[in-house]
């Protein structure tokens, strides 16, 4: 039992443990180098068990020593070890980015960030329904506090609805895990598929309700239709680092929604599979369409953004939803490009919105900012990224699920949507840079009498932007690998079998 | 690999063309020209082979998997744009070098045309179809960026994004197409695509590929009715109309429609929307090109024109007709492109574009005058230029298509009533800017330009003239080598001679030349009809239409939904679980109530059960008298916690019971702040709505609760109580679940409980909140804060409290207790001391300051968890021993006790953090008391 598979869950607890306790001692400097440093060896920690898992081991690590389905564990497989990868990288960045003075003016963002972290690693890694339960209640208040960060009316609106609608959300994830326990008497996930499979059909009903409920909290948290409305505000009103560090929050619903649908409720789970097949595919499809209006109706930047992560769920969750191997392959590289591309555009529109004063991110033309050439570079290129065009990694993303459409029988509405919603996404995003660099005119005034004054943008925050966008280079450039180990990711979903030996170790019918 | 540096030479040139313009603006210019003949250098070593007949083909896997390589392909027709590009690049970039004024930025525009030129490269030697379509879309991105090049032009912004918008629609159509096409043949490879033209077209889904696929090619070439962008494109500088207009851009569409020729024509589907699209297009560009005042504007309209006139010649299908539409492509590409430099030389020299008010410029520059005139006769189609050649073919074409065909008459007819417009046109673009009478009013006095100006106009007025005299010795091996990349086999016989007889062609063409003679002199009437028909038919106010039809549906519905409203969210959620909930049941098809046997219903727990809905009724009934509210839901959670004592599940109710207290004190110092009644702000019909969605939800969890309840309950359970004190060493099997069998849940939790401090503690921090002085009704608070008995009493509790607190820890591992209780328990006892004593005397005494007391606890139970990986085992593996202490007698020695004291420090300080912060804004709010001075 190798130690590593935990290793990315308690080292994230352990240093926000030591920032919390170092906050009076060391000063604010030194803090951000060690929070630097910890996401550094995050970063390490998880490309270790990257290696161990890429071959298709799947590492199993049980809690306390408890033999599975008695005790908790923790599951290594391709899917954790990359959903751990894109998250730390990404953590990694949006901290580079708040050290640059985001972070200053809060007691415990250093902390929270950790623990954050050690919420989404433990999301991805644990084996276990109720073990699932409490991470996303980590998560929960965590980002509550981080979304709160250095307050303002809207933040702390947007930050009440999220914790309002979320604590409904933990109370039906009880409602379901309670009900699938006291049915199946079990809450490791592998026993849970065992024993969904074979479930006598007098409790059939129970248990379909079950996993729907499941599915409305995962649903809730992905922010898919209709239960996206908490996501513009929330993501829009917080700071830029918080916001970038978001851009994989969705994603942990549409894990879970992955995780509990390939492997519970999954083609080989009898009389409860492909549970939510019915539902998945149309929601995402409309989730897409309904955020590209989002995308074209919002006035300011940030709320774009915030929309085109909308569109980013409704078309990953497709390309779940569609449940091939290579749609589910595609769908995972799909979800790198898009955490990254997101979180650079969150930093950018930051960036943007200090260099317009007063004005901010409102899509209203008004004064150059400074270094407009490098800035709006970045931002072609960011747009680029997001709105799927050749040739970065959001064309072959759209490219790869287009291609694993193609033989389905619904090949017309994916293709109708996904095209349709890249169109307009471009044409806002045009609207949106043209408004904002091209009829830009004048200077803008250094010391604004009235409200904010314009801070142009230095190189320390424009790092991690390229940083992000490099990542998506990164993606391009070795597409082929990482599609075939995206791929093979799929190929090992699809088998709950494996996963289901790994974890219960005899070999079981199933 | 030379084909690979064909192209990437250009994208590597861009950032080196504009970063040498620091060093003087003309460097950028020289970079760009060295970077193009580097390119053209790196492309001559594989000009002889498709002369020798061979398709060169370089390879570079990316995503073998996905079918999606790095792979170029080298025939004639690749050849012969590759060419066409990087010869009118070098030209381009010459004429531009003078064209451009001192403010325009040198190396931004050299990085862009070099950026585009790169695209444009990509596309006509990519092997693969997907490839093809990136570089696609880049030149559609590059040209966004030329276009709007002078950016503080608000017609150059709007005709960029336009021109993105529509080529954007296309490509996105386009790949769609394709990814059918591969689909079909099982590759997107030329090679393979190319040869399996029978599959492609028996294939049930051929229509909706084609369309889609031809959506691109149309968009991109400005056929109609996707025309209307190309004249707004005409607000870029005229370089870039001369070298996207001509060669290049517009020139990818029928590019297109030349590479997948063999495969996708033979079908009427093909014959029926190319031939439709190029005819409608051929006209309409014709006619209103004649009717443009601005030059520029009549070049964009011709442009339209020949774009439809070479897409018509490729819709007619025939081996003979492809051959006419590359050598169309040829010499549009020549004349279109000096026209436009002459364009912009009239542009630069007179200081205006509209020719209302150019006239007579023959007298000022004679010679840009001979070169414009040797041109436009090439467009005409005037024997002895190469346009003729080209549209005599074309002419011929229609004929012998039409000649099988009912109404037979109409397709020849038509073309030449567009030969008649192009020969109006070009007469009128010669005879008003140079004759016509003198100038009028122009900004400048216009002079001959510089030398080298000139030079890439005379290259290409040779070229008509050269290929118009002698096609034989000069046009001829390229256009052969080029058919056949086309046609991907040998051409048909055909005749590039100029005199082929008295036949139908030769005909038509006079009657093109005689007829535009005569409308040009009769065109006063016709530019009276034409004022009057103008808005008829314009593309544009349908995009413009479409486009703020789409924002506003897209703000209405955004409006609609996204209205910030919780309620509305919350709503929505509920009803989302609800109708999941429902359906999922109603899908398995079982009955509600299982098979168990249910217990009997003793009075005592029938009278809990009524007592908690009446309590829960009574909370809703009171729910605006928030406080009244607060101590019923207190009574709730009493309620509950009795429920648990009769089910026997001790540990259950003392932790009830324990929360209960501390969230009932933590509301309560909320509520402090708030209205005490909260007002009624929703409408009855609301209200009707809000209760019965509240009825149907209770309902929900009611019938669940009872489905799970009625059926016999089997778990895992049964392993912990076999395995709780062999294994984990405690009798208390809540405990030992709580900090062993599931320890690593119990971490979590804390986590969250310090969170939840942590992040009370950052809200309330800079948090100042008046407080009222007196209650609802207007009594005035009791400002005897510190009762006396209360305060001598607590003080007497406390170590009372703490034993109490300790004995719960400590035993709790075999009985009912453990670290959480016992950290609520003194939580309760200190916070007691706070509200006895208040905040500054208890802060003499006790620290408050409580993070590190959190942080302590979390790292407690880390370590204690880690220890375990000291002795190989896994985290939170507990050990246990039974010491003997004298006095005490036999006492267990658990690990787990230790993690529990984890538990225990963040309860307790998280606990303490909520509440004495709250307090001590209590204490901030309240006038006339000093704010203690808290760090």
């Amino acid at each position: 039992m190798s130690h590593l598979v935990i290793a990315p869950v308690l080292f994230p607890l352990f240093a926000a443990t030591l920032l919390l306790l170092l906050r009076r001692v060391m000063p604010l400097r030194v803090r951000r180098s060690l929070n630097l440093v910890a996401l550094v060896i995050q970063i390490l920690l998880v490309s270790l068990l990257a290696q161990r898992v890429a071959g298709g081991e799947i590492l199993v690590y049980a809690l306390g020593n408890w033999p599975a389905p008695y005790g908790i564990v923790m599951v290594a497989d391709r899917l954790s070890v990359w959903m751990l990868l894109v998250t730390s990288l990404l953590a990694f960045f949006a901290m580079l980015y708040a050290v640059r003075g985001t972070d200053a003016g809060s007691r415990h963002f250093h902390p929270l960030f950790q623990l954050q972290l050690f919420g989404l690693s433990g999301a991805f890694l644990t084996g276990d329904l109720f073990n699932l339960f409490v991470f996303f209640e980590i998560l929960l208040l965590a980002s509550y506090g981080l979304l709160l960060h250095r307050g303002g009316a809207n933040r702390v609106r947007a930050g009440l609805h999220f914790v309002a609608l979320n604590l409904a959300g933990s109370t039906l994830f009880l409602f379901a895990v309670g009900t699938l326990y006291a049915i199946l008497g079990t809450l490791n996930m592998a026993d849970l598929a065992v024993k969904a499979a074979a479930i006598p059909p007098e409790n059939l009903g129970v248990v379909r309700a079950a996993g729907l409920l499941l599915f409305a909290v995962f649903a809730l948290k992905a922010a898919l239709i209709p239960l996206y409305l908490w996501l513009p505000a929330a993501y829009s009103s917080t700071s830029a680092p918080v916001a970038a560090l978001f851009a994989i929050m969705t994603k942990v619903g549409a894990y879970s929604i992955l995780r509990v649908y390939t492997l519970i409720f999954g083609a080989e789970a009898g009389p409860v599979a492909d549970l939510i097949g019915p539902w998945l595919l149309p929601l995402a499809l409309a989730t897409m369409a309904i955020g590209t209006l989002g995308v074209l109706a919002a006035h300011e930047l940030r709320r774009q953004v915030a929309y085109l992560v909308v569109v980013s769920v409704g078309f990953l969750l497709t390309a779940f939803a569609l449940g091939t191997e290579a749609s589910i392959g595609a769908g995972l590289y799909y979800l790198a490009h898009t955490t990254f591309a997101a979180a650079a555009f969150f930093l950018l529109a930051d960036i943007i919105a200090m260099g317009r004063g007063t004005l901010a991110d409102r899509l209203d033309p008004g004064p150059i900012i400074a270094n407009a050439s490098l800035v709006g570079a970045l931002f072609f290129i960011t747009a680029i990224l997001v709105s799927g065009l050749p040739p970065l990694s959001g064309f072959l993303g759209k490219y790869m699920v287009l291609n694993a459409a193609v033989d389905l029988p619904s090949m017309p509405w994916v293709f109708g949507v996904i095209l349709t919603a890249g169109l307009f996404g471009v044409i806002a995003l045009a609207r949106s840079g043209s408004l904002l660099f091209y009829r830009a005119e004048g200077l803008i005034e250094r010391t604004g009498a009235a409200g904010r004054s314009a801070v142009g943008p230095n190189w320390g925050r424009l790092l991690p932007v390229i940083g992000l966008l490099l990542l998506c280079v990164t993606l391009v450039i070795w597409a082929g690998p990482l599609s075939e180990y995206t791929r093979a990711t799929a190929e090992q979903l699809l088998e709950p079998g494996v996963y289901i030996r790994a974890v219960l170790g005899d070999p079981r019918p199933v | 690999m030379n084909l690979f540096f064909v192209v990437l030479i250009p994208f590597l040139g861009a950032g080196l063309a504009a970063w040498v313009s620091r060093f003087g603006r003309l460097q950028s210019a020289w970079m760009a020209g060295g970077v193009t003949l580097v390119a053209l250098i790196a492309l001559t070593p594989s000009l002889p082979a498709p002369f020798l007949g061979e398709t060169l083909v370089q390879r570079i896997p990316w995503i073998p998997a996905l079918g999606l390589d790095l792979v170029l392909r080298l025939d004639g027709l690749g050849l012969l744009f590759a060419l066409m590009v990087l010869g009118m690049g070098l030209l381009v970039i010459l004429y531009a070098r003078y064209y451009l004024a001192e403010r325009d930025c040198m190396g931004r525009f050299y990085g862009y045309l070099l950026l585009f030129m790169g695209s444009m490269l990509g596309i006509v030697l990519s092997e693969n179809l997907i490839l093809l379509l990136m570089f696609w879309e880049l030149t559609s991105l590059s040209s966004f960026l030329l276009i709007s090049y002078w950016q503080h032009r608000e017609d150059a912004r709007t005709g960029a994004r336009m021109a993105l918008a529509v080529t954007g629609l296309g490509g996105l159509a386009m790949l769609g197409g394709f990814v059918l096409l591969g689909e079909m043949v099982g590759s997107y490879d030329l090679s393979v695509v190319l040869a399996n033209g029978e599959l492609i077209r028996s294939d049930p889904l051929y229509t909706p590929m084609l369309v889609l696929i031809l959506l691109g090619a149309f968009t991109k070439s400005a056929q109609f009715p996707f025309h209307f962008w190309l004249p707004h494109a005409m607000a870029a500088p005229t370089p870039v109309s001369a070298y996207l207009h001509s060669a290049t851009l517009v020139k990818a569409g029928v590019f297109l429609l030349a590479r997948l020729f063999p495969v996708l024509s033979g079908t009427s589907q093909w014959s029926i929307l190319v031939i439709g699209a190029g005819l409608a297009t051929l006209l309409i560009g014709a006619y209103f090109a004649l009717f443009k005042h601005d030059i520029k504007g009549l070049l964009a309209y011709s442009t339209i024109s020949h774009l439809g006139l070479i897409t018509l010649l490729f819709g007619i299908g025939t081996p003979l007709a492809a051959v006419a539409g590359v050598f169309h492509i040829i010499n549009h590409a020549t004349f279109k492109a000096s026209l436009f430099m002459a364009a912009g030389i009239i542009d630069h020299e007179c200081g205006t574009r509209d020719m209302r008010r150019i006239n007579g410029l023959w007298r000022y520059m004679p010679y840009t005058g001979t070169l414009a005139m040797v041109a436009a006769a090439a467009m005409a189609g005037v024997p002895l230029f190469n346009g003729f050649l080209s549209k005599e073919m074309f002419f011929g074409e229609t004929v012998t298509f039409s000649a099988n065909h009912t109404w037979d008459w109409l397709l020849p007819a038509a073309v030449v009533v567009a030969g008649i417009f192009a020969v109006a046109y070009s007469l009128r673009f010669i005879h008003d800017v140079f004759f016509n009478g003198d100038p009028i009013d122009l900004p400048k006095t216009p002079h001959e330009p510089p030398r080298w100006m000139k030079v890439p106009v005379e290259i290409l007025v040779a070229i008509c003239l050269l290929v118009g005299i002698l096609p034989a010795f000069t046009v001829a091996p390229l256009l052969y080598v080029a058919a056949t990349g086309v046609l991907q086999t040998a051409p048909p016989d055909y005749d590039l001679a100029i005199w082929h007889g008295v036949n139908a062609a030769l005909i038509m063409s006079v009657i093109a030349l005689i007829g535009g003679i005569l409308i040009y002199a009769g065109r006063r009437p016709l530019f009276n009809l034409a004022t009057k028909l103008e808005g008829l038919l314009d593309a544009r106010a349908v995009f413009d239409g479409l486009l703020k039809g789409l924002l506003a549906l897209a703000g209405a519905v955004t409006r609609i939904l996204d209205t910030g409203s919780l309620q509305r969210m919350l709503l929505v959620f509920i009803l989302s679980a609800l109708t999941l909930g429902t359906v999922g049941f109603l899908g398995g098809g079982a009955p509600l109530t299982g098979d168990r046997d249910l217990l009997p219903a003793d009075a005592v727990s029938l009278l809990v059960t009524i007592a908690l809905i009446i309590v829960a009724l009574w909370t809703v009934v009171l729910h605006r008298r928030r406080l009244t509210a607060l101590i019923v839901m207190g009574a709730l959670g009493l309620l509950v916690s009795l429920i648990f004592v009769k089910f026997s599940a001790p540990d259950l109710a003392l932790t009830q019971l324990s929360v209960e207290v501390v969230t009932i004190v933590l509301l309560l110092l909320a509520l402090y702040f708030l209205p005490q009644y909260s007002p009624a702000e929703s409408s009855w019909p609301r209200r009707v709505r809000d209760i019965g969605v509240a009825c149907l939800a209770g309902g929900g969890a009611a019938a669940l609760t009872w489905s799970v309840l009625t059926r016999p309950y089997e778990s895992i359970a049964d392993y912990f109580l076999e395995n709780s004190v062999p294994g984990g060493g405690g009798a208390n099997v809540v405990n030992v679940i709580l900090v062993d069998f599931r320890g690593f849940d119990t971490l979590g939790e804390i986590s969250v409980l310090a969170l939840a401090g942590l992040g009370i503690y950052a809200m309330l921090k800079d948090l100042r909140l008046p407080g009222p002085t007196c209650d609802a009704r207007g009594r005035p608070w009791n400002w005897d804060m510190h009762p006396v008995i209360m305060a001598a009493l607590t003080r007497l509790l406390l170590p009372l409290a703490l034993l109490v607190s300790a004995f719960i820890f400590l035993r709790g591992h075999n009985l009912p207790g453990g670290g959480f209780i016992a950290g609520l328990i003194t939580a309760i006892a200190l916070i007691m001391q706070y509200l006895a004593n208040g905040v500054e005397w208890t802060h003499v005494r006790m620290t408050s300051n409580l993070h590190p007391v959190i942080g302590a606890g979390l790292l407690i139970g880390l370590l204690t968890g880690l220890a375990s990986l000291v002795f190989g085992y896994p985290f939170l593996t507990s050990a246990f021993t039974h010491v003997h202490w004298p006095v005490i007698g036999d006492f267990e020695l658990a690990s787990a006790i230790a993690f529990d004291l984890g538990v225990y420090l963040v309860v307790v300080g998280a606990t303490l953090l909520i509440l004495v912060h709250l307090g001590l804004m209590h204490h901030a709010s309240h006038p006339g008391e000093q704010e203690p001075n808290h760090a």
